[in-house]
């Protein structure tokens, strides 16, 4: 056989899958944007204090004579109101940032609890498997046949009112999305070999579910997640305004549209029209991002 | 088929008392039963009385046959705000609501549709991007707010529509409808589309997804094939094999409907059962909070049940398998 | 030779322009059908077989794309032709076979459902009981019993075989001059094969229909064709009338084909495999696709070799031709 310079055409470039993730969700303009604005509303939340115009729940300068001012006003004080001010005087734009503080915060938190307990709950109803998996999947589907806003309200409507009742209520709502969602895929990864091995091995159950079967079905767990936090801090925006979600010594965004609902009538528009707009802009942008996270990690749309 | 429908109503069944359960249990457990049945400003005298007539000194489990018991006969308390029973209320004003509810649905598809199957059709096109762009504001809108606006716009400064409130009615076998005159419209059309903005942006997203994923099936590349004709591959092949997710979430949809039309009633001062919930919560009118839960969760089991039957219809998959054959 | 062959393949090259790079499917293919004629279509996976067929229709998906070529239907160049008349063809003068008939028949739709619009879309003014009267006709051709009860039956209810045969007879409705079969029989069981290929052969004989078989197995083509085209790395290697192929191969490609089928011959010998793989079509070597593998390549492998007809009918591509002592080709 004679020796001649072989091409090799099997030899690709190397591309991790991490590589092909971020060049992927990059190729999208608008959930760059999307990721960006993010930022830049997480940044307003964390620092809401340092970068607000005015402190508006500090009663010794609030009056009263600066009230349900147009935006672009200038109050007594010199201080200028760039998106107007409330019916007690207090300015718009600073009420919204501690309001992007409360709405962000809670609907986060009461997410992230409900990752964790609902792919607690799904991780054990796949590993296990059987009657185990058949009773959490039945109590999963029936909760989720009823609308969120439904449990919501039976909820609140049990438990009473305040913050922490309603971040409970929030995460008894969603843990069954992340419940079913885990389940679904780690039923998928329970049966491939890597987990036949590592069992094999004689690791512990937990160890498996964990530091195994976990990481492999994450992909769909956070677009998910985006997604469910989205719905959550709409929900909540929603109970706030309808009087039963946060107490009124939490403003969220959907107490200060709720306030401005009297006022409308009257023409003065902006109270609940900017609050309204940065609860939009948040909810749309972690739902552009949550879309480009569902097309770039969904196997069945790969070209 | 008899089998796959007697299994399901047998299951539908199983989930109402299930959920009697956990109703009964929240207001005489974890919430403080006297409180919850008994109007806060009665006497000693009076709550004494109404405690051994409503048998709140006997134990739980006879308590909760009692509570199903009167539920079977339609007794579900009497409200503390309006001293009628609390069903006759929710009944009252169930007409208004479905009204609504079926107007949104209504809307969402008609327009939803044909949107998502556009979008489907050439997903990178400019027109597919613009309706999915426009689809995930109407998903990311919250509801309250865009009736706030709705109301700012046609009302306060256009002028065109009645900002609040149902319109003329008519009655048809005792309930009334605005569905059939042209001020209940006139009146109906802004909820209706605020109620049904929501669910629009879902359909679109469901027929987009689905005519994307259906163009790219081998059944699609072989009618190409056969040289059928582009407007029968999407409006035969495409379309039944897409109705069957949609059919599925929209009626799901029609109960969330229902569920979240409290809110946009709240917003119209639209006179249904919503609204009627929103304000029993306010003014603790525990009655009728209690039997609204329990009216809506047997309206929930019904529709689901309905849709599975449904869908067993569309996809014969499903009615043949179950079939054992 | 007496007519105009139903159909004349030129020099047709079919590129998929993805991410990762141009992947050439279909690099300067060209072959002839004659009326009654069945060719046989070989390669294996990632030659580029079915893209040829594919092609063909005008059912190549982007980001694929047919860059230059003729693939003349009596006369017409199907590539020009408006979309609307390319349409008219399909399912009519010209009809494919898919390989997986899971997926290709939709399965929400009922069969008749499905062969009656194949018929209405060339020709609407047939009545619908004539249609199902001529549904009823193809099925009975393609040997499956009862079929008026099979028509009101949905896919799923079908064997594999038994789809397959519905495909068949859907592509049989509109007696086309020409039939694309891509791989028809790779999912199913050997006996069924034997079957259909049995059925094939007859109805083209009876009817003059001409064929391609797309396959990568050569046994299956070996009973069946008149002639056969071997396919490697998106080219035509080797072609010519069966038997001649069969008996005297001369591409290396082709012998190492033939070599590897077990034979009588060969009883307790070890099998011969064509050492490597097959190259990714994103990344074709310099000049000849199959050098890598080849036991005679050399420098001269490098620039692209052309194809030569040394006798009218058969042609290769190939620097280094197989030739035992004394042979000639085409002898």
């Amino acid at each position: 056989m004679s020796e001649t310079v072989k091409h090799d055409p099997n030899l690709a470039p190397v591309e991790t899958p991490l590589h092909r993730f971020v060049s992927d969700f990059s190729d999208s303009a608008i959930a760059m944007i999307a990721l960006a604005v993010l930022l830049v509303i997480v940044f307003i939340a964390l620092f809401a204090p340092f970068i607000s115009p005015t402190n508006p729940y500090d009663l010794a300068k609030v009056s009263i004579f600066d009230g349900k001012l147009p935006p672009g006003s200038v109050s007594m004080d010199g201080v200028t109101f760039w998106l107007g001010t409330d019916g007690a005087g207090r300015d718009l734009l600073s009420s919204m940032f501690y309001g992007l503080r409360i709405s962000l915060g809670v609907g986060v938190m009461s997410g992230v609890i409900a990752l964790c307990v609902g792919t607690t709950i799904g991780l054990t109803a796949a590993y296990y498997g059987g009657r185990v998996d058949t009773l959490i999947m039945r109590i999963v589907d029936i909760q989720l046949s009823f609308p969120a806003i439904l449990v919501a309200l039976i909820l609140i409507a049990a438990l009473g009112k305040g913050v922490d009742k309603v971040i409970i209520a929030l995460v008894l709502v969603q843990w069954a999305y992340y419940a079913r969602t885990v389940r679904g895929s780690a039923l998928v990864e329970r049966n491939k070999e890597y987990i036949e091995a590592a069992t094999c091995l004689g690791l512990d159950n937990k160890r498996i579910l964990f530091r195994h079967l976990l990481p492999n079905c994450l992909p769909p767990l956070i677009v998910v997640g985006t997604v469910q936090t989205a719905h959550a801090i709409s929900l909540e925006a929603t109970l706030s305004f309808l009087g039963v979600g946060l107490p009124i010594t939490e403003p969220s965004l959907g107490l200060l549209i709720a306030n401005g609902f009297e006022y409308m009538m009257s023409g003065r528009y902006w109270i609940s029209f900017f609050p309204g707009i940065a609860l939009l802009i948040t909810i749309v942008s972690i739902n552009l991002v949550g879309d480009q996270l569902r097309d770039v990690l969904n196997p069945r749309l790969q070209k | 088929m008899s089998v796959f429908i007697i299994r399901r109503l047998l299951q539908s069944i199983a989930v109402v008392a299930v959920m009697s359960l956990i109703v009964f249990v929240g207001v005489n457990v974890v919430g403080d039963p006297v409180d919850m049945l008994i109007n806060p400003e009665a006497d000693q005298a009076e709550i004494a009385r109404v405690i051994r007539d409503l048998g709140l000194d006997r134990p739980l489990h006879e308590q909760y046959l009692y509570f199903v018991k009167n539920a079977l006969q339609g007794d579900l308390g009497k409200s503390f705000t309006f001293g009628e029973s609390a069903l006759k209320l929710i009944v009252e004003r169930a007409p208004a609501t479905f009204e609504l509810a079926l107007s949104a649905l209504l809307m969402a598809i008609v327009f939803g549709v044909p949107l998502g199957v556009i979008a489907g059709m050439r997903p990178d096109a400019w027109s597919s991007k613009t309706i999915m762009a426009g689809s995930i504001l109407g998903f990311s809108l919250p509801t309250f707010w865009v009736g706030l606006m709705m109301i700012m716009l046609f009302a306060v400064v256009l002028g065109w529509l009645p900002s609040t409130g149902r319109g003329d009615t008519v009655e048809v076998f005792g309930l009334h409808f605005s569905f059939f005159t042209l001020d209940g419209w006139s009146h109906l059309l802004l909820p209706a589309l605020n109620l049904a903005l929501l669910k629009i942006s879902l359909v679109i997203r469901l027929a987009r997804a689905g005519t994307r994923e259906a163009m790219q099936q081998d059944y699609v590349k072989f009618a190409r094939a056969k040289g059928l004709s582009e407007s029968r591959i999407v409006f035969v092949h495409v379309m039944k094999n897409i109705m069957i997710p949609v059919v599925t979430v929209l009626g799901l949809e029609f109960g969330s409907l229902i569920a979240f039309s409290v809110v946009t009633e709240t917003v119209f001062a639209w006179p249904g059962m919503g609204k009627l919930l929103i304000d029993s919560l306010h003014n603790l009118d525990r009655p009728v909070i209690v039997a609204y839960l329990m009216i809506i969760v047997l309206v929930f089991v019904v529709i689901n049940l309905i849709v599975d039957i449904f869908y067993s219809l569309l996809d014969p998959r499903v009615r043949l398998k179950d079939a054992g054959q | 030779m007496s007519a105009a062959p139903t159909l004349e393949v030129r020099n047709l090259k079919t590129h998929f322009f993805t991410k990762a790079g141009v992947a050439k499917a279909v690099d300067d293919v060209s072959f002839t059908v004659d009326k009654g004629e069945v060719i046989g279509l070989v390669g294996e996976s990632g030659s580029g077989k079915s893209v040829t067929g594919f092609s063909i229709l005008g059912l190549v998906d982007p980001p694929g794309r047919v860059v230059s070529g003729q693939v003349l239907f009596k006369g017409k160049d199907l590539l020009t032709l408006p979309a609307e008349e390319l349409r008219q063809l399909r399912g009519n003068r010209i009809a494919m076979i898919f390989q997986d008939p899971m997926m290709t028949l939709n399965p929400v739709l009922r069969v008749d459902t499905q062969m009656v619009e194949t018929i209405k879309a060339h020709d609407s003014s047939v009545s619908k009981a004539d249609a199902l009267a001529r549904a009823r006709d193809a099925l009975g051709q393609v040997g499956i019993p009862a079929p008026d009860e099979r028509l009101r039956s949905y896919p799923h209810q079908f064997s594999g075989g038994m789809r397959q045969r519905v495909a068949i007879a859907i592509a049989l409705l509109n007696k086309p001059d020409l039939i694309v079969a891509d791989e028809p029989t790779t999912a199913l069981d050997v006996t069924i094969q034997g079957q259909i290929l049995f059925e094939a052969q007859k109805l083209c004989r009876e009817t003059g229909t001409s064929m391609i078989w797309i396959t990568h197995d050569l046994a299956v083509v070996a009973g069946l064709a008149d002639r056969i085209s071997v396919m490697y790395g998106g080219r035509i290697v080797e072609q010519g009338a069966i038997s001649d192929v069969l008996d005297h191969p001369v591409h290396p490609y082709t012998r190492g084909l033939l070599g590897s089928v077990p034979g009588h011959n060969t009883r307790g010998q070890r099998l011969y495999q064509i050492p490597g793989m097959a190259p990714s079509l994103l990344n074709l070597p310099q000049g000849c696709a199959f050098q890598a593998r080849c036991p005679k390549a050399d420098d001269a492998c490098l620039t692209e070799p052309q194809i030569t007809e040394p006798v009218p009918g058969r042609a290769i591509r190939c620097v280094h031709p197989h030739l035992d002592a004394d042979e000639e080709i085409g002898a």
